[in-house]
């Protein structure tokens, strides 16, 4: 992917599929640091499933032989010195505290890494697709107020209008925009 | 032409080489996996020099009848077997990239 927000968009989908009711984007910045934490609290997997989740050659997906969401995102991570990390409880095992938590560090000072891109219209895209699951999203910069949205605030807030009407996605994309770059 | 006349006719060698009679219709160059995955066609022969296990993925997705790897990259450990696995041609080429591509231009 050309950019990282790209890859958030993939695994988020990849939450959503596993039966998220919440998908927690967390990004953390300090110094030469990318920290991104995707976590859900779907259905999870069991070891096995996990080991196997960065293999190319493996998939949920019945249609080919190959998902690339997280092999992807491990190269992105790797190829700037940093690692991938996937920790995973199935609900079969885990009834009360299940699903999954992606973790990718990336070294931003690495040439090989790849822009965050725009992350208030992946966000915006993700609610856009999902309207009944909630996301947080969180993002906090060094010597900047931290960005943040919770959608389950938002449904408060919004009563009877539906979350992912025109006019509220482009007021969640705008204020991101906003809380990105206070004018 | 197919791959293992590629082969005969050029100073490319193959680190794996199930499907020798597959045909090459087209060339495609990029290293970007994911663009790759998009836009490489059927038939084609990438040149690349991205050499770990997810370029056999790509292959696979995008159906091409060989992969490259260009600027005498070596496949990391245990590509070249699951290329071989997977019914995926893997060659290597000791040039640049764009001197494999005008090789690939002159002799297909």
């Amino acid at each position: 992917m050309k950019e990282l927000s790209l890859n958030i968009l993939d695994i988020a989908e990849n939450a959503v599929k596993a039966g998220a009711t919440l998908t927690e984007i967390l990004l953390e910045e300090q110094g030469n640091t990318l920290t991104l934490t995707i976590r859900d609290d779907g259905c999870g997997m069991d070891a096995d499933t996990v080991r196997g989740v960065t293999d190319p050659f493996y998939t949920t997906r019945t249609t080919r032989p190959v998902g690339m969401g997280l092999p992807l995102l491990r190269l992105a991570a790797e190829q700037t010195g940093g690692h991938l990390t996937v920790t995973s409880r199935p609900r079969e095992t885990h009834p009360d505290d299940h699903g999954t938590a992606v973790t990718a560090v990336f070294d931003t000072g690495h040439i090989d890494c790849v822009p965050l891109g725009d992350v208030p219209a992946t966000v915006a895209t993700l609610i856009q697709g999902h309207p009944d699951t909630d996301f947080y999203l969180r993002h906090d910069r060094p010597g900047k107020e931290p960005v943040e949205l919770d959608t389950r605030l938002l449904r408060d807030m919004l009563d009877d209008v539906p979350i992912n009407s025109y006019e509220v996605l482009q007021w969640i994309e705008d204020s991101l925009r906003e809380d990105y770059d206070p004018q | 032409m197919t791959v293992q006349e590629l082969l005969d006719k050029t100073d490319l060698t193959a680190a794996a080489l199930p499907r020798g009679d597959r045909e090459i219709t087209g060339v495609y160059l990029g290293d970007l996996l994911s663009w790759v995955m998009g836009r490489a066609r059927e038939g084609d022969a990438w040149v690349t020099i991205m050499s770990n296990r997810n370029i056999a993925a790509v292959a696979t997705l995008a159906d091409t009848a060989c992969i490259l790897l260009a600027e005498g990259v070596q496949p990391d450990n245990g590509v070249a077997l699951l290329c071989e696995e997977k019914g995926i041609n893997l060659l290597l080429s000791p040039h640049s990239a764009y001197d494999t591509a005008l090789l690939l231009r002159d002799t297909l």
